[in-house]
């Protein structure tokens, strides 16, 4: 590991002006993953700048019902809090379903949806790899091991997946990502956050450098919706994703669908919004044909890699089982505006992790 | 680069001179000779280097000592006290909860971090209903330890022991036992509703 410098930022706006300046210079969040990658070789920065203490770890409820997570509310915290529990249960369920619960109490929202892929080639210095070194070609296409690679929107240049299971979760709660740069702030929807690979797999996400998430924000989930989350994986637990279904279905009265929202993970370089299977589901009850439609059409462009063709029948029925699910059980708890006190006793408070 | 860090380790205030590249792990077993945290892996895969940092399992492993500057970290020596066992160190001594012992200080710590989580109704991904209070079955303990290997493959007797200090826990919540007293302070200040 080369040396570097350590500092902590005492606000946001410090932090951006710190690592805007400095081309080698990155937040350090909770560091489960940039540490990581440090002892690997794969990122070599000259300065951290600590934003975990920064104020940015509050789970605050919105006016309309909506939440605002800070940046830096930890992965265990957010699966945890009664809002996430009670609203978006395929939120917590997707938090709760990765890593391990001593690295969900330090892992950070940002750095969640910042961390990059986990394809062994990447993570191998002495491998080829579009990703890590742009140019020198992609070791994954000629395989072995593409279990873990994508089959949805790859380039010939890289077919890495995001190993995210968080962002799978918030693509499907349709959230949306604040993020403050040197020039101010913006707000990035999450489908638009992560990147395909296409030509310039080492850009995984659009921020510049120099740009801090700050927040994620949730719509207020429908009056009747219920959403969950299922992840299949290669042991029962402490495994990413070789493929993880999000869900949100909202149905009317009569039973038929008013909308779906469907995101898939371990597929892609991003969370992929399956949008030709939620055309499939709308329109009428989700009985059994539309579910085989929907099914069939979110794999409909797929392009496995030798070796990772299994993943094509894994999305069609993980995805059948847990529509089935969702059309059978019951709607969750609305979005009451909560009580004042309530949401304040409920906030997360960072002090001293 | 190097940098002075303060670190509270089992009881008592250390000052310690890092290069900045120095995990928190190697910190305490290098530099502070707190060597009951262990490295398996080194890339967060194990458990093995499982602390208590300001009442929460992390693993130690995966973050520099730098930015931990102020913490207070407990390891499985700073558990319990003078010759009395923490009562999930019994229980993994009354159970068998080991064979070769390396992954034990880990699992301990883990352990204690996580009945403090299900206390405080934390909600696993083996629980059913996430909006529910949870019930630490065995399914539960399975996945909440999942965190950490062991080679020796002593997981059966990990589940008991565990199971058992789980019981204890649940019927002394009066908490007179000294041996307690580490953790008590420990509770994670998490947005979980206690009920
Ligand atoms: C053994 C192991 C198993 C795992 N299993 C899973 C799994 O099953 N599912 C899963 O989803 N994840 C899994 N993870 C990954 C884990 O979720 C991530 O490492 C973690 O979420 C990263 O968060 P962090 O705060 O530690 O990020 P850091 O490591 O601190 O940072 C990661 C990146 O984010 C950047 N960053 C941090 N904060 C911000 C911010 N506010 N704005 C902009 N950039 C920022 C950093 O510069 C860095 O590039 C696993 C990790 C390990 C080690
Ligand atoms: S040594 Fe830290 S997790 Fe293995
Ligand atoms: S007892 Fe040997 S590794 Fe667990």
């Amino acid at each position: 590991m080369i040396p570097f410098d350590y500092q902590r930022a005492e606000d946001a706006a410090g932090a951006v002006a710190a690592v805007a300046a400095d081309p080698d210079a990155r937040f350090l969040g909770g560091g489960t993953n940039l540490v990581d990658h440090m002892k690997l070789g794969v990122a070599a920065p000259h300065r951290l700048v600590d934003v975990t203490r920064i104020g940015l770890d509050d789970v605050a409820e919105l006016p309309g019902g909506g939440v605002r997570i800070g940046a830096g509310v930890r992965n265990s915290d957010l699966a945890a809090h009664p809002l996430v529990r009670g609203r978006y249960p395929a939120l917590s369920r997707a938090l709760l379903s990765g890593a391990s619960g001593q690295l969900r109490n330090a892992a950070t929202t940002g750095g969640n949806l910042m961390q990059r892929t986990r394809c062994v080639y990447f993570e191998d210095v002495t491998t080829p790899c579009n990703k890590r070194a742009p140019g020198t070609g992609c070791s994954a296409l000629e395989g072995p091991f593409t279990r873990y690679h994508a089959i949805l929107g790859a380039s010939e240049h890289c077919a890495a997946t995001h190993p995210s299971d968080m962002a799978v979760a918030l693509n499907a709660l349709d959230a949306e990502v604040r993020v403050l740069g040197p020039g101010g702030e913006r707000t990035i929807p999450l489908d638009e956050f992560h990147r395909l690979p296409g030509d310039a797999p080492d850009r995984d996400t659009v921020l510049e450098h120099g740009e801090l998430i700050t927040a994620v924000e949730l719509p207020a989930p429908a009056g009747a919706a219920r959403s969950t989350y299922r992840k299949v994986r290669d042991r029962a637990s402490y495994a990413f994703a070789l493929v993880s279904v999000a869900a949100v279905l909202d149905l009317d009265g009569g039973g038929a669908v008013r909308d779906v929202r469907i995101a898939l993970g371990g597929v892609a370089h991003k969370p992929w919004r399956a949008r030709a299977a939620e055309d499939a589901l709308r329109g009428g009850a989700p009985g059994e044909e539309r579910i085989a439609a929907a099914a069939t059409a979110a794999v409909a462009a797929a392009r496995p890699l030798p070796g990772n063709a299994f993943k094509v029948d894994l999305v069609r029925a993980t995805l059948g089982s847990v529509l089935r699910e969702l059309a059978a059980g019951p709607a969750q708890e609305p979005a009451e505006p909560a009580d004042p006190a309530d949401s304040t006793e409920n906030a997360v408070e960072g002090e001293g992790r | 680069m190097e940098a002075d860090v303060t670190l509270r380790v089992d009881g008592t205030t250390r000052v310690v001179r890092v290069d900045t590249r120095t995990t928190l792990l190697d910190a305490l077993r290098e530099k502070l000779d707190a060597t009951a945290p262990k490295k398996g892996c080194d890339h967060g895969q194990c458990g093995a280097c499982t602390v208590l940092l300001n009442g929460r399992r992390v693993n130690a492993c995966l973050t520099f000592a730098v930015a931990q500057d102020g913490a207070e970290v407990v390891t499985a020596a700073g558990l319990g006290a003078d010759g009395a066992p923490h009562r999930v160190q019994r229980a993994f001594l009354d159970n068998d909860g080991f064979q070769c012992g390396y992954c034990t200080p880990g699992q301990v710590c883990s352990a204690v971090g996580m009945l403090e989580e299900a206390a405080a109704g934390w909600p696993s991904a083996a629980t059913g209903d996430v909006a529910a209070e949870p019930v630490l079955d065995d399914a539960e303990i399975r996945e909440r330890m999942s965190g950490n290997l062991c080679r020796c493959g002593a997981y059966v007797n990990i589940v008991a022991a565990v199971r058992e200090a789980a019981a204890d826990s649940a019927g002394n919540t009066g908490n007179t036992d000294s041996a307690d007293s580490v953790t008590s302070e420990a509770a994670p200040a998490g947005g979980a509703e206690v009920r």
